[in-house]
């Protein structure tokens, strides 16, 4: 098999005397999803928020690869470049979009660095250059496109908040998406959906793990959907990883059913 | 009726100029939820920086209207571009190292820049008032009653157009390109902007900056309007622009250009009307009364609990 995208290398996150992360590795490749599960405080949202920059880890690496061979360094990355240069983009169990904000501009937001450089920082976007406006409709295309792919396009001018729950989530990751992350990060992206919901987002994380060149990476408690569409599953229990496979090893794994699935009657 | 008319039009003009300053309140407020006390003393620096260009290259007295407005068009930018860097640098210096601290500390940091903006400008350009004379004078007469005679002159026009042409600028900056997209995002969930590649540290200098910017036109405005200027203008002006910020609804910009022009109108009917001595006090009573009973002020929307 070709580099991981990702390599995350004795990760450790320690809060004070806790230690909700203890020396975890695991590589995401490109085109698969890998799926990180565990009991509730098994830490998987913390290894989450240190690959994604929201905390600074305690210990440990985590190198992310692009297709040209770019190194990133995530764990000296300053926070907002982590999304700018290494292509980072994450989703939030508790959805965080900008609600009120159109979902258009929510789409056309994560475009923001690009149509910067193209506004010449925004002076050309004062005066509204053929080369800013070039650049703001080609945004608007993409973000069409991505309304449509999640099937939202009729609700393009509505605030986001006014949204249904389901079409919420869908925006969120389209929304990642538009950022051209090279990952993807969802935390628990089936929360809440009900059952039709959840397969049009198997269909939809498929779709985009086969079309857009990325590597998904995913927290998810619904075993439905971490059984149906992980190429690669990650099991953590108090911070430490447990075992590491496809979904019919992980499921047979004494160390998982002992922990976790054991509960869950098979 | 004319006396009436007269005030209107005194009360529109002064109006605009505490609208500009408002918005810098309203859209720092907006991202970063701390009230700039600092602002109106950008304000002030700005009508001093237009004043010292002014004498540098030596434009008064002119009775060319089109040469008038170009000289004050390049008063303008230069004291833009100076009161852009004071409020960088004071983003940078005094606000930017208290983020993630207590809600009161950037709060009080600002009293403290205020303070020394005004001792600062107070040391190195005397307490004294600083007259100038009319840049562009004259005007013209819109009615003629047999009591009162209604005019209007250039510099009331040039005040009210530009604070206009400012303004529409400003609102589309907002609406429309990717810094004003990216500033409201900012507005609603920063650490949602930061994750999106958003430079939120940028964004809200840049926020810094433009309020700074607008603020100077005011005080070019004020400087020209007035004729006297004095290191401690910035304080009642800048209250009076927090009042009108406060009446518009603290982060809406519509909110801040309406309230700058009720505030402004209260302010010169009272003069006019009942006294003038007291003017002030009707602008402060009407920051008291909205607190009061009106606290999410006129386009404000009500208080949404952040997550």
């Amino acid at each position: 098999m070709s580099q991981p995208l990702l390599s995350v290398n004795q990760l450790t996150m320690r809060f004070g005397g806790l230690t909700a992360v203890d020396a975890v590795s695991f590589d995401v490749h490109r085109n698969h999803i890998t799926a990180v599960i565990g009991p509730n405080g098994a830490g998987k949202t913390t290894a989450f928020n240190c690959i994604t920059g929201f905390y600074k880890p305690t210990d440990g690496q985590i190198v992310l690869r692009h297709k040209d061979d770019n190194e990133f360094k995530l764990e000296e990355m300053e926070d907002f470049r982590i999304s700018q240069h290494a292509k980072v983009a994450r989703t939030f169990q508790n959805i965080r979009l900008f609600g009120g904000m159109t979902v258009l501009e929510n789409l056309m937001i994560a475009q923001h660095n690009h149509l910067m450089k193209a506004s010449a920082y925004t002076i050309g976007g004062i005066f509204n250059t053929p080369s800013y406006q070039r650049a703001q409709e080609a945004a608007k295309q993409k973000a069409l496109a991505w309304m449509d792919r999640v099937g939202i396009t009729d609700r393009a001018d509505d605030p986001a908040a006014a949204l249904p729950y389901g079409a919420q989530r869908k925006l969120e990751i389209a929304r990642a998406m538009c950022t051209d992350p090279v990952l993807l990060c969802l935390d628990e992206p089936a929360a809440g959906l009900n059952p039709k919901e959840s397969e049009e987002l198997n269909a939809l994380l498929r779709s985009i793990r086969d079309t857009n060149d990325v590597g998904i990476l995913l927290i998810e408690h619904d075993m439905s959907v971490v059984m149906e569409i992980s190429d690669h599953i990650i099991v953590l229990d108090y911070g430490r990883k447990i075992s590491d496979g496809t979904a019919t090893e992980v499921r047979n794994d004494p160390a998982v059913i002992k922990a976790y699935l054991g509960v869950v009657e098979e | 009726m004319n006396y009436f008319i007269q005030q209107l039009i005194n009360g529109l003009t002064l109006g605009s100029i505490y609208g500009l300053i408002a918005i810098g309140y309203t859209m720092v407020y907006g991202i970063i939820g701390m009230i700039n006390f600092a602002h109106g003393d950008v304000f002030m620096v700005g009508a001093f920086v237009s004043l010292i260009t002014v004498i540098i290259f030596g434009i008064t007295g002119t009775t060319n209207i089109a040469l008038g407005i170009g000289a004050l068009i390049l008063v303008a930018a230069i004291s833009m571009i100076i009161a852009g860097v004071y409020g960088w640098t004071i983003e940078r210096l005094a606000y930017r190292p208290l983020r993630g601290s207590f809600r009161l500390a950037p709060l009080i940091t600002a009293i403290g820049v205020s303070i020394f903006l005004q001792n600062f400008v107070q040391a190195t350009q005397g307490a004294r008032v600083k007259p100038l004379n009319a840049i562009i004078s004259g005007g013209f007469t819109i009615l003629e009653g047999n009591d009162f005679v209604v005019r209007i002159t250039y510099m009331q026009i040039l005040i009210v157009v530009l604070t206009f042409l400012l303004m529409s600028g400003f609102t589309y900056l907002i609406s429309k390109t990717s810094l004003g997209r990216a500033q409201r995002a900012c507005e609603q969930d920063m650490k949602m902007a930061m994750l999106l590649g958003i430079d939120v540290n940028t964004t809200i200098s840049t926020t810094f900056i433009i309020g700074a910017a607008l603020a100077s036109v005011a005080g070019l405005m004020y400087l020209l309007y007035y004729g006297v200027i004095d290191f401690y203008i910035g304080f009642s002006a800048g209250i009076k622009a927090f009042t009108a910020a406060v009446l518009g609804g603290v982060g809406s910009l519509p909110g801040a250009m309406l309230g700058g022009l009720v505030i402004g109108l209260i302010e010169v009917f009272f003069a006019a009307y009942f006294s003038s001595e007291y003017k002030d006090v009707a602008a402060f009573s009407m920051l008291i009364v909205v607190l009061i009973f009106m606290p999410q002020g006129l386009l404000g929307r009500p208080e949404i609990e952040k997550v």
